[in-house]
């Protein structure tokens, strides 16, 4: 069978045809074209990496503002709280400053009343005694003149001191 | 074929003469002559009835079907159309000589002491016969290996111009037609079989794909070579592959042809013949299957076409043409899945004499 016996001419020609082929396409085509694919598919990796990194960091932000957010709040409560506390401590010292000062004026107002009270209970005393001294003067004056005359003075006289 | 063209010619042209003969003769009054030309009219037509008949009769399918698988000194596109092609021949004495192959058109074949002999294929033998020659002929399947060189080249040079013009951009048109090859054959064929050191092989798998495919579809078209289908053609390439493998295999893929790992010292008596077998079976595997399944491809639509002529029927011809179409698209997915068939087997016999670890092979 001709069909299958190989023509030592056909093999000369299809080995230096092919093996020319398989050196020209692997030098001008295969490789710039795998080279091409091969950055290409690089690239498209790289760019969902960086999309990917972009994402997580995106996130790492979202998240760094949130804790800032709830930093700054956290402060400002803070300053809030203790700008309260200042006040309220002022206002409460205040209030018992002025306590204080109402009851010490209060007690200065006792006290001079209370000295008033006693100068004047001793003047009265002073002037009782110096009345009851006149009364008893002017007594013991009229004592001898009159009996019931005597006895109407003092009455009169009695009256007129519990008056006073 | 062509003798019976020659023979029709001729009828015809016997046939034509004898027509215009008649009112030529019968201006002659004479009753003899008249019966005379029409008795040589008769014999005329007797003559080409019967050569018709044996034309007929003579309708050789298989030496048809032979014509145009095997390989040619002259490219026949269709009857009449002839190319000839360089005749190429070294012989010790006369050196090289190079010639057409026209110079073969003459009554005995014959040129300068060669005879071209038209059996099965055709030769050129010496007319010496004690004279040994070398024929390196550009015949018509290394014409339209060439041809499919030259595509190749200009086809994946222009592609690998997209790739340095327009780096990193989006592939359009042909380019993405034939990356999504060229990526399945590195993702799906070369890659997994191969192994990790893929990248050194790839060039060579990739040209021998395409190599294949290119010349699988050319050879469908009418007209054209039968190259894949031809023996030294698929000889060549699966040598080729079996160089690649025993250039590049590790000490691991010999030592398991002398000592098969988990084989009884006794069982080595069969076992080593039959892996040494084995590895020369392989590539012997990839030729035949790629020569058988062109081959009969080509031969399965021959002989579909070659039935038209033998029946000569109007209904006949379409069922058959239908037939043939459906055939053709079947043989456009043979050339498909015999190029991918070819690159996978090779890149597996690769993969399995370069593989690093020692488990159980898996090449067989």
């Amino acid at each position: 069978m001709s069909l299958l016996t190989p023509n030592p001419g056909l093999i000369f020609w299809m080995l230096v045809v092919f093996l020319l082929v398989v050196f020209i396409l692997a030098k001008f085509a295969w490789k710039p074209i795998i080279k091409g694919l091969k950055d290409r598919e690089n690239e498209i990796q790289g760019a969902l990496d960086l999309a990917e990194k972009t994402r997580a960091e995106m996130i790492q932000l979202k998240s760094d503002n949130e804790k800032l957010i709830a930093e700054a709040n956290a402060v400002r409560d803070q300053i809030l709280r203790e700008a309260k506390d200042a006040a309220d401590r002022t206002i409460a010292e205040s209030k018992d400053k002025a306590a204080v000062e109402a009851q010490k004026m209060i007690e200065n107002a006792q006290a001079a009343i209370r000295n008033e009270q006693q100068l004047a209970v001793s003047k009265i005393r002073k002037e009782v005694a110096t009345l009851s001294l006149e009364i008893a003067e002017k007594v013991l004056q009229r004592e001898l003149k009159d009996k019931e005359a005597q006895e109407n003075l003092i009455a009169e006289l009695a009256s007129s001191a519990r008056l006073n | 074929m062509y003798i019976y063209i020659k023979r029709f010619f001729a009828v015809a042209l016997v046939a034509t003469t004898c027509l215009f003969s008649v009112p030529a003769s019968a201006d002659e009054p004479t009753q003899h002559e008249h019966e005379k030309v029409t008795e040589s009219i008769n014999e005329e037509e007797h003559k080409i009835e019967h050569k018709l008949e044996e034309s007929e009769a003579k309708f050789d399918i298989g030496s048809m079907i032979m014509h145009h698988i095997a390989d040619s000194h002259e490219w026949e596109i269709t009857h009449g159309v002839v190319i000839p092609l360089p005749v190429i021949l070294y012989s010790a004495d006369r050196g090289l000589e190079v010639f057409s192959s026209s110079n073969f058109h003459n009554e005995h074949h014959e040129y300068n002491g060669y005879h071209l002999v038209h059996g099965d294929s055709e030769q050129i033998v010496p007319v010496d016969e004690s004279r040994k020659i070398y024929d390196f002929s550009i015949t018509k399947n290394v014409a339209s290996m060439l041809i499919s060189a030259v595509i190749l080249i200009l086809v994946f040079t222009s592609i690998a111009s997209f790739y340095k013009n327009n780096k990193n951009k989006a592939p359009k048109g042909f380019q993405s037609a034939m990356e999504v090859i060229i990526l399945f054959i590195r993702d799906e064929v070369v890659k997994p079989n191969v192994g990790p050191k893929y990248e050194k092989y790839l060039p060579y798998l990739l040209t021998l794909f395409f190599f294949i495919l290119i010349n699988n579809i050319m050879g469908l078209l009418p007209g054209s070579a039968n190259l894949t289908g031809n023996i030294a053609v698929t000889m060549t390439l699966a040598v080729l592959t079996f160089i690649i493998v025993h250039l590049n295999a590790n000490g691991h893929y010999y030592k398991h042809l002398v000592k098969p790992t988990g084989v009884p010292v006794p069982l080595l008596l069969i076992m080593i013949p039959v892996e040494i077998v084995g590895v020369f079976m392989k590539p012997f595997s990839l030729m035949v299957r790629l020569f058988a399944n062109i081959t009969a491809g080509h031969i399965i639509l021959l002989s579909l076409f070659g039935l038209i002529f033998i029946f000569q029927s109007f209904v006949i011809a379409p069922v058959i043409s239908l037939f043939a179409l459906f055939l053709n698209f079947i043989e456009i997915m043979v050339a498909f899945i015999q190029a991918f068939i070819f690159t996978l087997l090779s890149s597996m016999y690769i993969g399995s004499a370069i593989e690093e670890h020692s488990h159980a092979d898996h090449g067989h």
